[in-house]
């Protein structure tokens, strides 16, 4: 009676979603468990971009005489950058939700935009790092430079990874359909993804908002 | 037979608790989207302009980069306060715990060094 009157009142408090008394749901299904995995190693990836961060902002005013951010920032640039990335973000979304729907044709669509704006970011980091090398302002001039080209970087190279996994990803959507194996995975992407957009919103701000006002 | 006939409901439990859980709605990244674009121009208007308090600008910054971090979590990466979410809620908990020591610690333990450092030029001197 007490235990029927607490799971009706459980049921109540959270909503629809749990629609079963959490003692009786037995084990989580396998799509939780893997999320919640994947989301540990994605707040171990965090703390370590943590630590570039820290160090970023303690030699950020250690020019060397050579040029600081407000001298070398385009903010034009970095805006567009931006705006690539949430809205490779938001497509990248969609195909999730398309590919639950079994709507293949929205996913395709979705990720191959995902992908040319993911690529789109990249390209345009790449065009600001190799200007910056021939401007004389390489990683090498400064200890400023050092631990913006390591922090910049290093979430260059996790955009290039994820670039890489999403095509990984379609191949198996187009090979194997989406079945619940597949899925998951394409879930495992796309908090990938949107946790680079997290880590990119902490970068804007502290290195180039910052460094150029 | 009858264990693989239990196997695919679990199967197709697991299939509707997936649906229910992580695929959010179209309304919910659009307004995600609409949020972390809006946070994104603040951003950028709050560190061009000359109407702002000059040493205010920062933390002005720091709360909109927050402010759009959040954004991204509930609407993009779905955490909430739903009961099987609790997990990944204290997980990220811990997780800003870790990277607040590190950031801030690093930054107050540099600062103390930097103002507490002799500088070469008075090594140099004392050594005289």
């Amino acid at each position: 009676m007490n235990a029927e009157a607490a799971s009706t009142e459980l049921s109540e408090v959270t909503g629809a979603a749990a629609r079963r008394a959490l003692a009786e749901s037995g084990p989580a299904p396998v799509a939780i468990v893997v999320a919640y995995g994947f989301w540990i190693f994605l707040l171990s990836d965090i703390i370590m971009f943590s630590a570039l961060f820290a160090s970023y902002a303690v030699l950020s005013g250690q020019t060397a005489g050579g040029p600081a951010g407000r001298d070398l920032f385009n903010l034009h640039h970095v805006g567009v950058e931006t705006v690539c990335l949430l809205f490779s973000s938001y497509t990248c979304g969609l195909g999730l939700l398309a590919v639950e729907r079994r709507r293949l044709d929205g996913f395709y669509l979705s990720f191959a935009l995902t992908f040319v704006l993911g690529a789109t970011f990249l390209g345009l980091e790449i065009s600001e790092f190799t200007s910056l090398v021939a401007r004389g302002a390489g990683p090498s001039r400064s200890a400023f430079l050092s631990a913006f080209f390591s922090l910049v970087g290093l979430h260059g190279v996790h955009v290039c990874i994820g670039l890489i996994w999403l095509l990984f990803t379609v191949a198996q959507v187009a090979a194997r359909g989406p079945r619940d194996f597949v899925r998951r995975r394409l879930l495992c992407f796309s908090l990938f993804w949107h946790a680079l957009d997290i880590i990119w919103v902490g970068l804007l701000t502290l290195v180039y908002l910052m460094g150029a006002s | 037979m009858q264990e693989k006939a239990r196997h695919r409901g679990s199967q197709n439990a697991a299939d509707r608790d997936d649906e229910n859980t992580h695929s959010g709605s179209i309304a919910a990244y659009t307004t995600g989207l609409g949020f972390a674009l809006l946070l994104t121009g603040a951003s950028f208007l709050v560190s061009q302009t000359h109407l702002l308090w000059h040493p205010g600008v920062p933390a002005g910054l720091a709360v909109l980069a927050i402010a759009q971090m959040g954004v991204h979590l509930v609407f993009f990466l779905h955490i909430s306060t739903r009961p099987d979410n609790t997990n990944n809620v204290l997980a990220l908990a811990f997780g800003i715990l870790i990277v607040t020591l590190v950031v801030s610690g690093s930054l107050w333990i540099m600062a103390h060094l930097n103002s507490n450092m002799v500088s070469p030029a008075a090594i140099m001197e004392m050594q005289r």
